[in-house]
C-alpha cells in the first residue's frame, strides 16, 4: 500500500511540471506581456526597459519559465497588476469560499446519485427506473448556469425566499443568513455530479446484479439488505473516483455559477482577473486549481486502493 | 439486452447469427435504431433544430440585430414577436434562430476536431504500444490534470474573446477523452485474433489500422464523441456566458443568456429562453448518444 502511495505521489511531479510548463506557455502566448498591459503607451523607452527588467521580463524565456517556478514552488504567486496586492492572500479568501460551495455540493450531488441509481437498477425497467434514468439524463444536460438563473427566478424573485445574489453577511460561517445564502449555488453544482453519478451507478448495479455472486448469495439465505451491502461494495470504487472527479470538474465549473450568483469564490476571481487582463493572478488561479486537481485524483486513487486492493498493482 | 441468455450474449454466437443472416454490422445498427422510437424521434427533433438554425434567414421574422427601446422585453405572444424580445427590444425568435448557428458550430466543429486528431493519437498510441502509447498517453495526462472547463477558460481567457479561439480552447479540451477511450479500444481489439492473423500474413501497419481496427474502434468512438457534443454546446455557450466566446454584433444562446441575467427580475420566461434551447439541444445529443450506444451494443 505504501508503495502505491509513494508511486502514485511521485508520478504526480512530472505531471504538475507538465501543468505548469501549460500555464506558462499560455502567459506567454497572451498577445503582449504583463508589462505592456501596466506601461502607458507614451511612456519612454528607459522606463519600459526599467519595468521589464524588474519582472524579468527581459530574459530568455527558459530563465523566465524556471523563476516563475521557483516563485510558484515556494508560495509565492506574485502581485496582482492591478491592485498591487500579493495574489496569494486573494487567492485563497476566494478558493475558500469556492470550497464552501463545492464541497456540499459534491456530497449531496453524491448521495443524490447514488441513490437514485441504485434505486432505478433495483427497478430495472419499472417506471420509477425510467423517471430517475430520465431525471440523470436531465441532469447532466442541463446548462448549470441557467438552472442557477431559473433558481434565482424562481425562489428569489417569484417566492423571494432565498436570497439569489452574494454569500450574505461577514463574519463566523454558520449563521442562519449565510446558510440560507448557500442554498440554491450548491443545488445549482450539485445537479452535474448527481446525473453523472447515478448513471453510472445504475449502470454498475445493473451489471453486479447480472453476476452469479449475487445469485449465490441470495440462495444462501442472506437477507436483502446484506445482499445490497455486498452489491454497493463493489459499486463503490468506481463510484467514488468518479465523485473525486466531479469534486475537481465543480472547483474549475464553479466559475460560471459563481458569475450566476456573484459568489466570490476562485471563479470569479479568475473572470476578474481575465477582464482585468491581471495575468499574475490568472496564472496563479489556474496553476493551484489545476494542482489541486491533481491533489484530489491522488486521493481518490489511494482511496479506490484501500476499498479494492485489485487495484493496488 | 438484460433479457438475452447468457449463451446469446457470447460473441461468437452473435457474430455467427449475423453471418447466417447476411448482414453487416451497420445496416443492423441502423435496423436497431429503426426500431428505437425515442432515438427516431430524438434525431428527427435535432434534425429540425439543425435546420432551422442552417436557414435562420428563411425562418426569421426580423432582423436579430435590430432593436427598438419601446419593445424591450415583452413576453412572447407580443403581437408582431411570437417569442417576445430582448433587453434592446430585438426579436427574440429572430435571434435565437441566428444565434443557434454559433452555438451548434461551437458545439460540433471542436468536436469533430477533436475526433480527428484525438482519434488518430489514441489510434496509434494503442496500435503502436510502448513508447509512442507513453509519450502520447503521458502528455494527455498532463491536460487531464485540468478540469475541463477550466481549461477552456484558460484558453480563452488567456488568448482572448473570439469564436476562433472558443473552438481552438474547445477543441483542445476533448482531445484527452477522444485519445484515452479510442487508445481504450484500440488495445482491446489489438489483441484480437484477426488482428495478429494480419499481421502474421503480411499487412502494413496502416493497412491493418484501416481495416481490421478503425472499423471495430468507429462504434465506441462516435457514441463516445456524439455525448461530447452535448457537453460542447454547454461549454460553449457558457465560454459566451462569461464573455469569452462569441462577441457582439453576432449572438449565440450563451450571450443571449448572459445579455438577459438582469431580465431575470423583470421578465423571467424571456430570460430563460435561450437556456432552454441549449438545454434542448444538448439533451437531444446525449439521448442520441444513448440510443447509438444501445443500437451498437457499447459497453464503457
Amino acid at each position: 500500500m505504501w508503495f502505491f502511495l509513494a508511486r502514485r505521489v511521485l508520478y504526480a511531479i512530472p505531471i504538475l511540471l507538465g501543468v505548469s510548463l501549460v500555464v506558462f506557455l499560455l502567459m506567454k502566448m497572451v498577445p503582449g506581456d504583463a508589462a505592456d498591459i501596466m506601461i502607458p503607451p507614451e511612456a519612454p523607452k528607459e522606463v519600459a526597459e526599467m519595468i521589464r527588467a524588474r519582472f524579468g521580463l527581459d530574459q530568455p524565456v527558459h530563465i523566465q519559465y524556471v523563476r516563475w517556478l521557483q516563485s510558484m514552488a515556494t508560495g509565492n504567486f506574485g502581485t496582482s497588476i492591478f491592485t498591487n496586492q500579493p495574489v496569494g492572500s486573494e487567492l485563497f479568501s476566494a478558493l475558500s469560499n469556492t470550497f464552501l460551495i463545492a464541497i456540499p455540493a459534491v456530497f449531496v450531488g453524491f448521495t443524490c446519485g447514488v441513490l437514485l441509481g441504485t434505486l432505478a437498477a433495483f427497478n430495472s425497467g419499472t417506471w420509477l427506473d425510467k423517471l430517475f434514468s430520465s431525471m440523470a439524463i436531465a441532469g447532466v444536460s442541463l446548462p448549470h448556469y441557467w438552472v442557477g438563473m431559473v433558481l434565482v427566478a424562481i425562489f428569489a424573485v417569484a417566492f423571494n425566499v432565498l436570497p439569489g445574489q452574494g454569500m450574505g453577511p461577514e463574519g463566523f460561517p454558520g449563521s442562519w443568513d449565510q446558510i440560507k445564502h448557500l442554498v440554491l449555488p450548491v443545488v445549482t453544482l450539485s445537479l452535474i455530479p448527481m446525473g453523472v453519478i447515478s448513471r453510472l451507478v445504475r449502470a454498475n448495479v445493473l451489471e453486479i446484479l447480472s453476476m452469479e455472486f449475487v445469485t449465490a448469495l441470495a440462495a444462501k439465505g442472506l437477507r436483502r439488505r446484506d445482499v445490497l451491502l455486498h452489491i454497493m461494495k463493489n459499486a463503490a470504487p468506481s463510484a467514488l473516483a468518479l465523485m473525486g472527479l466531479q469534486f475537481g470538474y465543480l472547483l474549475g465549473g464553479s466559475i460560471l455559477v459563481e458569475t450566476v450568483f456573484n459568489w466570490p469564490g476562485s471563479g470569479s476571481l479568475l473572470n476578474l482577473a481575465i477582464f482585468r487582463r491581471d495575468i499574475p493572478v490568472l496564472s496563479a488561479t489556474i496553476l493551484v486549481l489545476a494542482t489541486i486537481f491533481v491533489a484530489i485524483n491522488i486521493l481518490v486513487d489511494v482511496l479506490q486502493a484501500l476499498i479494492d486492493p485489485r487495484i493496488r498493482r | 439486452m438484460s433479457d438475452q441468455s447468457p449463451i446469446a450474449a457470447l460473441p461468437e454466437i452473435e457474430a455467427l447469427k449475423r453471418a447466417v443472416a447476411g448482414k453487416s454490422y451497420w445496416r443492423r445498427v441502423g435496423e436497431q435504431l429503426l426500431r428505437d422510437r425515442l432515438t427516431l424521434s430524438v434525431m428527427l427533433l435535432l434534425s429540425v433544430i439543425i435546420i432551422m438554425v442552417l436557414a435562420a434567414p428563411l425562418f426569421a421574422t426580423h432582423d436579430p440585430t435590430v432593436g427598438s427601446v419601446l419593445k424591450r422585453l415583452k413576453s412572447p405572444g407580443y403581437p408582431g414577436h411570437w417569442l417576445g424580445t430582448d433587453e434592446v427590444g430585438r426579436d427574440l425568435w429572430s435571434r435565437i434562430l441566428y444565434g443557434g448557428r454559433y452555438s451548434l458550430l461551437c458545439g460540433v466543429l471542436p468536436v469533430l476536431l477533436a475526433l480527428l486528431i484525438g482519434g488518430a493519437l489514441g489510434l496509434s498510441a494503442g496500435y503502436f504500444g510502448g513508447i509512442t502509447n507513453s509519450i502520447i498517453m503521458r502528455s494527455m495526462d498532463v491536460l487531464y490534470a485540468f478540469p475541463s472547463i477550466l481549461l477552456a477558460v484558460a484558453i480563452c481567457g488567456m488568448l482572448g474573446s473570439g469564436i476562433g479561439n472558443t473552438i481552438l480552447a474547445l477543441t483542445i479540451t476533448f482531445i484527452p477523452p477522444l485519445v484515452r477511450i479510442s487508445e481504450t479500444v484500440t488495445t482491446q481489439v489489438r489483441a484480437f485474433e484477426f488482428v495478429e492473423a494480419a499481421r502474421a500474413s503480411g499487412a502494413r501497419p496502416l493497412s491493418i489500422m484501416h481495416f481490421h481496427i478503425l472499423n471495430n474502434v468507429l462504434g465506441p468512438i462516435l457514441v463516445y464523441a456524439t455525448s461530447l457534443i452535448s457537453i460542447s454546446i454547454i461549454l460553449a455557450a457558457g465560454l459566451s456566458f462569461l464573455g469569452l466566446g462569441v462577441t457582439p454584433p453576432d449572438t449565440e444562446w450563451g450571450l443571449m443568456l448572459n445579455n438577459l441575467r438582469q431580465a431575470i427580475w423583470v421578465n423571467p420566461l424571456v430570460a430563460a429562453l435561450p437556456g432552454a434551447m441549449i438545454f434542448i439541444t444538448s439533451m437531444c445529443f446525449n439521448l442520441m448518444s444513448d440510443g447509438l450506444r444501445g443500437a451498437m451494443d457499447v459497453r464503457m
